[in-house]
């Protein structure tokens, strides 16, 4: 296992280091001078002159490649164009939020989807089967923007405006806006209601996906002998399905987790967007706003090196499930 | 190999009983086409061809000056009178070539793909989802007909400015009194090219990679993988945007992007089918004869992947029209005064509670367009993979 993890961890480097150099080309690659945003009427060409050579623009591609591949490698993402800060300390800061709206997503999604696709698989053919079917092809097909602007029409604006509900879920940022005053577990509250919609419209587009293969993922299972074995000594249908045959079932499942990642991060994208959650999604769409080349960088290779962590802990996964599967 | 038998002679018996024989059946399939079919018994093929009839003829009355201009017109207007004209000529040879043949003893085809088809037209939620694709695709042929508003035009910014759906406007305008309804309809032209160009780039990289991938192994095989597992581990949608950032966004940078990051996918699939492939006889036999490399991945190899590639191609046009309804939500996509149904959804954003209809509509849009392409896709595999046919 030790073993596995260490060439698993050895094998991911080139992966990582090829991701950097693809970002590199592509914005070598883009049209413009990053010292344009600093041309005026007062500024002379001379002084432009001096800021291509501080920033190292008048070397060959292959100078400049070099040295950005070794500050990358120790943790320098250069400093932002926006903000003049080091990328790294935004990154820091921003990054937790990004980390807590995806797993209570995947979380959730996982929860919801098995729970789903285990019930239907339960009632195979039933009208409850097929009509939650269709539920979730629908949520499958939805863009996760829509939803979550529809979530804010109905649970947030309409709520709160038309219907006058005493309970209405916060339509934008992470806390209220006297989150500071109030007390501990009030804040602990104001922050899961903050979280609620963002990541119920990211969880429910994956957890329909999920539904879907778990449901043909545990009828496959159902119908093999030892099932009926557990069946016929007479253990509650509740043990058989939940503790013989889901586990099995789960195994595929769990390969969901690492195809899904890419899309969730996708997803986190839109949904920061749209809630104005402050992650490392909005701070890629703000940065490219802004022509904030470092930050664009930094932004892109660190989802995917998230999505390399996430396969690499899908496939662990897999071990802690499934016995049979022996990493050596 | 009985049972096969049986299976087709009861299904032509079944034929023949639903053949249309009743009196005055050939004058009434001249006058609407399908409804003889329909009344027969044949809900698919009739309905299909009653709806379309209905729909072609009374656009054609409905429309009748911008019909008669449109020879003359711009080229999308040209495009919508050939496809009406093919519309309802087709209608009518189908009608009087059916009635008059009206009954074919045994299906003749035997094939793979006749095999395939007869699974797929007897999946009822998958024959409808195909319907609904094609009259996606007729409907954003025939927009500059249907559209009562040109996307573009703007009514009365102080009287029909957000006002909700309505008889003149049946989904309500926007904040510069667009009509939210025509908007739609230009809109699904945009996605649905976008969504089929995008795929077809992407289908072809895909495929050729794959089977070189496959089929050759060894040093070029590791190479074009390690590149597919580099591409997607990458979140799609962050690359998508740092490229259209940093060049100007375009419909031509979108559809050729979009396709240029889908091909992995493809390529794994098909690699993968490849493998199983080339140790095969004809294969095999193939490279004794001393055919070329070439050869062989073109003619042998590529023909006998097609089903699985069919199917990622279906499901894959959805993913592709809600990346990019994605990308022009965020402004990245395509650029405003073109309706896109992703712009018109961020357009609502402002006025969500005042004016809910602007983004909600754009978004069952694409909801039903995605869902009609990820039914079909899922019915084709169903009909195309021998082993889960019944």
């Amino acid at each position: 296992m030790g073993r596995y993890l260490i060439r698993r961890l050895l094998g991911a480097i080139p992966l990582v280091l090829g991701i950097a150099t693809i970002i590199f080309f592509v914005l070598s690659l883009a049209p413009g001078d990053p010292v344009s945003i600093y041309t005026a009427p007062n500024v002379s060409s001379e002084v432009l002159e001096q800021m291509r050579q501080n920033m190292g623009l008048d070397q060959p591609v292959h100078v400049r490649y070099v040295r950005w591949m070794g500050s990358m490698i120790q943790g320098d993402f250069g400093v932002s164009f926006a903000r003049n800060q080091p990328v790294r300390e935004i990154v820091q800061q921003i990054l937790p939020n990004t980390l807590i709206l995806s797993l209570s997503a995947i979380t959730l999604a996982f929860l919801t989807g098995i729970l789903i696709g285990v019930f239907q698989a339960v009632r195979q053919n039933s009208l409850i089967d097929n009509s939650l079917s269709v539920v979730a092809l629908f949520f499958y097909s939805m863009p996760s923007f829509w939803l979550a602007l529809m979530l804010i029409l109905i649970f947030s604006l309409t709520a709160r405006n038309v219907w006058d509900w005493p309970f209405y879920f916060p339509a934008s940022g992470m806390t209220s806006v006297g989150h500071e005053f109030m007390s501990p577990l009030e804040q602990v509250g104001d922050r899961l209601r903050h979280l609620a919609l963002p990541s119920i419209s990211l969880a429910l587009v994956l957890a329909a996906g999920i539904a879907r293969y778990m449901r043909g993922s545990l009828l496959e299972v159902i119908r093999q002998d030892y099932v009926r074995t557990a069946r016929a000594k007479g253990l509650p249908e509740r043990t058989v399905i939940f503790k013989h045959a889901l586990r099995n079932a789960l195994i595929p499942v769990v390969t969901l987790l690492g195809l899904y990642l890419p899309f969730l991060f996708s997803g986190t994208v839109f949904i920061e967007t749209v809630f104005a959650w402050p992650g490392m999604g909005k701070l890629v769409v703000d940065a490219i706003g802004q022509r904030d080349y470092p930050v664009v960088m930094a932004g892109a290779f660190i989802f995917a090196v998230m999505v390399i962590i996430g396969n690499l802990v899908a496939d662990l996964l897999y071990s802690v499930i499934d016995p049979r599967i022996r990493y050596e | 190999m009985s049972e096969v038998w049986t299976e087709a002679r009861s299904d032509a018996r079944s034929r023949a009983s639903r053949r249309v024989r009743f009196r005055g059946g050939p004058a009434l399939g001249i006058v609407l086409p399908g409804l003889p079919q329909l009344l027969a018994g044949r809900l698919a093929a009739g309905g299909y061809v009653t709806a379309l009839w209905v729909g072609l003829v009374t656009l054609l009355m409905y429309r009748w000056e911008r019909v008669w201009a449109a020879p003359t017109g711009a080229l999308d207007e040209q495009i919508a009178f050939a496809t009406l004209a093919l519309g309802i000529a087709g209608a009518l040879a189908w009608s009087i070539r059916d009635l008059r043949k009206g009954r074919d003893p045994l299906p003749m085809s035997r094939s793979q793909w006749g095999l395939a088809s007869r699974a797929f037209r007897k999946n009822r939620v998958a024959v409808l989802a195909v319907g609904m694709v094609a009259f996606f695709y007729l409907v954003a042929l025939l927009t500059p007909f249907i559209a009562p508003f040109d996307p573009t035009f703007q009514g009365d910014l102080l009287a029909d400015r957000l006002s909700g759906p309505s008889a003149t406007h049946l989904l309500g305008t926007d904040h510069f009194a667009r009509d939210i309804f025509s908007r739609l309809l230009y809109g699904a032209r945009i996605s649905l090219s976008i969504g089929f160009v995008a795929v077809s780039i992407s289908i072809t990289i895909g495929t050729l990679l794959g089977a070189v991938s496959g089929y050759l192994g060894g040093a070029v095989d590791s190479v074009i993988m390690r590149g597919v597992d580099m591409v997607i581990s990458f979140p799609r949608l962050v690359l998508l945007i740092t490229i259209i950032a940093l060049f100007e966004p375009s419909i031509t940078l979108i559809v050729v992007i979009l396709g240029l990051t889908q091909w992995p996918q493809v390529t794994r699939i098909v690699r993968g089918e490849v493998l199983s492939l080339r140790e095969r006889e004809f294969v095999q036999a193939g490279a004794a004869l001393g055919f070329s490399r070439v050869r062989i991945v073109l003619r042998h190899v590529i023909p006998n992947i097609l089903a699985p590639v069919i199917v990622a191609a279906s499901l894959g046009i959805g993913d592709t029209i809600v990346l990019e309804a994605g990308l022009s939500f965020l402004g990245l996509g395509v650029q405003p005064p073109t309706p896109s149904w992703g712009t018109m959804v961020a357009d609502g954003r402002n006025n969500l509670l005042g004016a809910w209809w602007i983004s909600t509509f754009p978004g069952l849009a694409i909801v039903f367009v995605v869902l009609s392409f990820n039914l079909a896709g899922d019915g084709l595999r169903d009909a195309l993979d021998p082993r889960l046919r019944s």
